[in-house]
């Protein structure tokens, strides 16, 4: 390979390592936010649950 | 307006980490395996990706239709949303098939656009026909009202690409000359399996940053309700 | 029959809004003399015919989009559209009678562009003419349907030329060729194609554009 072939070629490696691990990265990130708000989300209508008055029928 | 979530079985890291290593291995076979073409050499290499990529965009634009065809005949809620990133993915794609078919233009002919090729002006089209789709959703309130238009633009997309194809091919007698030729890729061997293996490659990086991005975009609305009202 | 009797109740009517009002007719009629005076100043000496040939369809395109622009206006100024809506009529009867009506102001004022085209750059040949009837179709129904969507929306005039515009793009191909080249009959072939597969989407899907 010429030095120039060299360059482009470690040029696509950067950018190719660069998205590549943003998305590892982020994949991560939002793997853990989706557990949070789904605890966030079962704390809410657990809430709601107990708020729910009982009212005495008959 | 309850948000509900499609399940899916493959979690995000681990689409994350198989793109990463399908790129990898991409990048060697191109890069380290692969020969130099006969004919352009070491210039040929950036077709395993500008290639790829353009298909990676039809596909998302195809996807982005088919979701739309969802929403519109099955009522599908979730469908929307993912239409709306499958189109966005599809832009992205477009761009960098724009900017990669630019960069080897220079490279093949000493001009940064050539009208002569007919993939760089469809995606030129297409380009501009995806980003009136932005336009038609941001001036629109959030509501089924924006998710119908959205749906129904995003097909008329679908059937503008063969028909621009078409159009532009019928041009070309009237347009110009055609000055340049480029000669076929006869793709034989490792350079075969270079594609082969950069195709899907792309393919599942354009699928993780679509899952990324419906994550994100579902997580901030699932956030959204559960803030007090 | 119901179907063609409503279109032709809803066509008739905008027809006659027009003759009274007079005001889209005459504005198109003016904006594209105008544009082609215009386009003799914009045309360096020596410019080849073809250039003019290509400008027509340039001037007919943004004409066309004068008159969308103020297709749907009326049913939006008067809130018409929901109750028009409402009637029980096949809802893409509102598109194709606003399209046909469309389609009558676009071919009026192409009956006075086409001559004073001829009379400022050159004679057009009947495959031109016959060009034009056919893209006149596709422009109308595709700019029918884009026209409802835009007037819905908050930015309205802004949106239309840059949803109609890429749309476009294949009809002035075809109304170029059909002009310029030996054998027009691919490029009239090709028009005829795009306004059967647009005009059967525009119908089938005009339905999702009016309601929720």
């Amino acid at each position: 390979m010429t030095t120039v072939e060299k360059y482009v070629t470690a040029a696509y490696c950067v950018i190719f390592a660069v998205v590549l691990a943003y998305v590892v990265l982020i994949s991560l990130k939002l793997q853990r936010l989706e557990r949070d708000v789904a605890e966030l989300e079962r704390r809410e209508a657990k809430t709601e649950d107990d708020e729910r008055e009982t009212v005495h029928v008959g | 307006m309850e948000t509900v979530d499609r399940q899916y079985r493959v979690p995000l890291p681990a689409l994350a980490v198989a793109s990463l290593i399908c790129i990898t291995v991409s990048l060697v076979i191109v890069f380290f395996v692969a020969p130099n073409d006969a004919v352009l050499g070491f210039s040929q290499k950036i077709f395993y990706f500008h290639v790829s990529i353009a298909f990676t965009a039809y596909a998302c634009f195809a996807v982005g239709a088919w979701k739309a065809f969802r929403l519109l005949w099955k009522r599908d809620p979730r469908a929307d949303l993912e239409s709306y990133v499958a189109v966005h993915q599809g832009v992205i794609f477009g761009v960098l098939v724009l900017i990669t078919g630019s960069i080897w233009a220079k490279y093949s002919w000493g001009h940064w656009w050539v009208w002569s090729e007919d993939e760089l002006v469809l995606f030129l089209v297409l380009f501009l026909f995806y980003c009136a789709y932005f336009m038609l959703r941001f001036s629109v309130d959030a509501g089924p009202q924006r998710e119908n238009f959205s749906a129904v633009y995003a097909l008329f997309g679908v059937v503008l690409v063969p028909v621009s194809f078409l159009a532009i091919r019928l041009a070309k007698p009237f347009l110009h000359p055609e000055i340049f030729t480029r000669h076929g890729a006869n793709l034989g061997g490792w350079m075969l399996v270079a594609y082969l293996v950069t195709q899907p490659s792309v393919l599942l990086l354009a699928y993780t940053l679509y899952r990324i991005e419906l994550s994100g975009k579902r997580l901030d609305l699932r956030l959204r309700e559960l803030r007090p009202a | 029959m119901r179907y063609f009797a409503d279109v032709r109740a809803l066509a008739r009517k905008d027809l006659l809004l027009e003759l009274r009002a007079k005001d889209t007719l005459p504005a198109m009629l003016l904006f594209v003399v105008a544009t082609f005076v215009v386009f003799h100043f914009s045309l360096p000496e020596h410019s080849s015919r073809l250039a003019a040939s290509g400008l027509l369809w340039v001037a007919i395109l943004f004409t066309a989009l004068l008159g969308l622009g103020r297709a749907f206006v009326p049913e939006q100024e008067q809130r018409v559209l929901d109750g028009l809506v409402l009637a029980p009529c096949d809802r893409s009867a509102i598109w194709l009678a606003k399209g046909i009506a469309t389609l009558a102001f676009l071919v009026a004022a192409e009956a006075v562009a086409l001559p004073v085209f001829s009379l400022f750059f050159h004679g057009l040949r009947g495959a031109t003419v016959a060009a034009v009837l056919l893209a006149d179709v596709g422009i109308c129904a595709v700019g029918t349907f884009l026209g409802a969507m835009a007037v819905a929306t908050r930015a309205r005039d802004l949106l239309l030329p840059l949803l109609f515009l890429p749309l476009a793009i294949p009809i002035v191909v075809g109304g170029v060729g059909a002009g310029v080249v030996a054998d027009p009959g691919k490029y009239l072939a090709f028009l005829g194609l795009y306004d059967a597969m647009f005009a059967l989407l525009c119908w089938a899907s005009f339905e999702y554009v009016v309601t929720e």
